[in-house]
């Protein structure tokens, strides 16, 4: 595929993913506070955007698996990740978050292990994406091209 | 703070000299969120240090605990997050605004709830402003020129 096709791609992969709700507008913000002197601020950002978010996935099975649940942890967990994904502009996991706090303010065991579930299940599909759309600007760099906004 | 203490200035308030980065402590404990205020008040050309949270930025202020003599760092602005585990935002505010020494300093509360009479609660406790998270460069712009009032 030559340089032309693979900026048409990127561009089309991009629109999609806000388009179905992926990301929103503070992903834009993102890529806008990328600069010559921080070229990998997004990825920086996204990368590290992954590590806690497994992390606090991690610790939100474990506290819904226990014999009493501790709400307050649980919620606690939930508003960090609510948190990290709103400020990258993970749209859809966001969502998913909003949902589950409330579950966790009524206690109610079998509706956050439903939002646990969806959660991972966003989780999982955005950095899918995500990854891709990397995959797709690191090939551009490659042949020597420039990523178009 | 920037020179202009003795020497010309005969004010008592501290002149801030034309070239000088305002120098922000950013706490939240959030580490995206941390990465993020970073990166939008460097890019408004502000001086930044971080915290994870409020404990730890009282120390960094010569206000905390473990503060080490000689060791106070001199802030222009701080920007702190409304809900973190401890110590919440709205506590380190009242701190900051207890201290003879740093109570002068702006303090601004950031939060990704818009809960009104949270808002009100820290405006009435002295906070120089409160912004809703996730914050915009333009949230920055203004929040700067907001500083530079302050200071001038």
């Amino acid at each position: 595929m030559d340089l032309v096709q693979l900026q048409r791609q990127l561009v089309e992969y991009r629109t999609s993913l806000y388009h179905e709700g992926f990301l929103d507008a503070q992903f834009t913000q993102l890529q806008e506070l990328q600069d010559e002197n921080n070229p990998d601020f997004v990825v920086e950002v996204v990368s590290l955007f992954f590590e806690d978010s497994e992390r606090l996935l991690n610790e939100l099975t474990t506290a819904l698996e226990q014999q009493s649940v501790d709400f307050k942890r649980v919620d606690a967990h939930v508003h960090q990740l609510k948190g990290s994904s709103s400020s990258i502009g993970a749209q859809r996991v966001q969502k998913v978050c909003i949902a589950f706090r409330n579950y966790c303010e009524e206690k109610n065991v079998e509706g956050c292990l439903k939002c646990l579930q969806q959660v991972k299940h966003e989780y999982s599909l955005v950095k899918t994406k995500l990854e891709s759309m990397f995959q797709l600007e690191q090939q551009i760099l490659s042949a020597g091209g420039s990523i178009p906004m | 703070m920037g020179g202009g203490c003795g020497g010309d200035s005969s004010e008592d308030v501290a002149v801030v000299e034309l070239g000088d980065e305002p120098h922000v402590l950013a706490v939240d404990d959030n580490l995206i969120d941390r990465k993020l205020v970073e990166k939008l008040l460097k890019n408004s050309s502000c001086k930044v240090t971080t915290a994870e949270n409020a404990p730890r930025a009282l120390d960094y202020l010569g206000l905390g605990n473990d503060t080490l003599e000689g060791t106070v760092s001199k802030v222009n602005l701080i920007i702190t997050d409304y809900c973190m585990p401890g110590m919440t935002g709205y506590e380190l505010l009242k701190k900051i605004k207890e201290s003879s020494v740093l109570k002068e300093v702006p303090v601004v509360i950031m939060s990704s709830e818009n809960i009104p009479t949270r808002i009100s609660e820290c405006l009435e406790e002295g906070a120089k402003m409160f912004m809703l998270k996730p914050l915009k460069q333009s949230d920055v712009k203004q929040l700067k020129w907001h500083l530079m009032e302050c200071r001038n």
